[in-house]
């Protein structure tokens, strides 16, 4: 039975998430932490920083992580296969009836509006995350000095996660 | 069968390799089905990875399963994709048994309390890229900026929020009258 909720969670967050990257985290936060409860919001964002310096899509490494985490080898791997199949199916059909797809007028309009709608559940993600990790002054300060080396030095995100956690280690006793 | 497996190893090696995902992918992907292999040429692939982008999903497996599936239909999409997801689905097992184990421990409890915030700066980063190179300007800032605040503020499924975008797109085009012959 979680097998199924497992499966059917992670087909939802693989068959919508459009826009690759950092944009599926506003699903997997929806359907793991919110609805089904499966991971603590702290445990969210551990995730994502895992995904990160691990090589491979965000998407695969929440699904092989959580349900491992939720239950076990079957668990990673009936979670991993429900992300992985709606792209192998929506792939396979467009490739074999509508390569023209995107020039079609209809998927064109659609997709100028999802586009940006994608940049504002990213920044909904960027929000509650937030929320889980922004817990008192000094991890405020951690994150707005990486972003200030992200944005002006142009930080590599390895780097930045290594040295976020010296901070870490440096700040906490 | 011979050729199954070198495509699985193809992409078995890119998803091995590549850090961060989506289109950090896409340079290894090209090096290595287009450059090294020739089995796409080069227009070809950018197609590929157009509709990799449009269609849901991670960009990776779906520029997996279709090259896969161009080369050798459905079981070259199987191997393929298998290839892609294999070496994160492994590496990840094997940080989550060890990570469960030690997330207890003070030092990595510490580490972590400095990592938190570093994934905020870097998800925020990714907006401000997006805003840019998306050129977001002026009123084109109320749908990401009610996307945003549906998440937010009302709580809503993103699902529901993608279903809405591109509906709200097709009317405007449909309210506009643009000339729909092409």
């Amino acid at each position: 039975m979680i097998l199924l909720r497992l499966f059917y969670s992670f087909f939802k967050i693989g068959a919508f998430s459009f826009g690759g990257g950092y944009a599926v985290l506003a699903f997997i936060q929806k359907e793991i932490v919110n609805l089904n409860h499966w991971l603590l919001p702290s445990e969210f964002v551990d995730v994502v920083a895992i995904s990160q310096i691990t090589p491979g899509p965000i998407a695969i490494n929440a699904a092989t992580f959580v349900g491992y985490k939720v239950a076990g080898y079957p668990g990673s791997a009936v979670a991993t296969l429900g992300v992985t199949l709606p792209s192998f199916l929506i792939i396979i059909v467009i490739a074999r009836f509508f390569i023209r797809f995107q020039e079609n007028h209809y998927v064109k309009a659609a997709f100028d509006f999802i586009r940006p709608a994608t940049i504002g559940l990213i920044a909904a993600a960027a929000v509650t995350t937030a929320q889980a990790s922004i817990v008192d002054i000094k991890s405020a300060l951690i994150g707005i000095f990486i972003f200030i080396l992200l944005y002006y030095m142009k930080l590599d995100t390895i780097l930045a996660i290594a040295l976020s956690a010296i901070l870490g280690l440096l700040l906490y006793r | 069968m011979k050729f199954l497996f070198e495509l699985m190893m193809s992409f078995f090696k890119i998803g091995a390799f590549t850090l961060g995902g989506g289109y950090a992918m896409v340079p290894l992907i090209q090096e290595e089905v287009v450059e090294k292999k020739g089995w796409i040429d080069e227009s070809e692939f950018l197609n590929i990875i157009a509709i990799a982008q449009s269609a849901p999903g991670p960009i990776a497996i779906n520029t997996a399963v279709f090259t896969g599936y161009r080369l050798k239909g459905i079981s070259g999409a199987v191997f393929a994709t298998l290839g892609a997801v294999l070496p994160s689905f492994l590496i990840i097992l094997i940080v989550a048994t060890f990570f469960l184990s030690v997330k207890d421990s003070a030092v990595v409890k510490r580490a972590f309390m400095g990592i938190r915030p570093a994934v905020v700066a870097l998800i925020v980063y990714s907006v401000v890229r997006l805003v840019k190179s998306n050129d977001v300007k002026g009123y084109a800032f109320i749908i990401p900026l009610l996307a945003c605040l549906g998440i937010v503020l009302f709580n809503l499924h993103p699902i529901l929020i993608i279903v809405l975008a591109a509906i709200s797109g097709i009317i405007k085009t449909i309210v506009r009258g643009e000339d729909m012959g092409e």
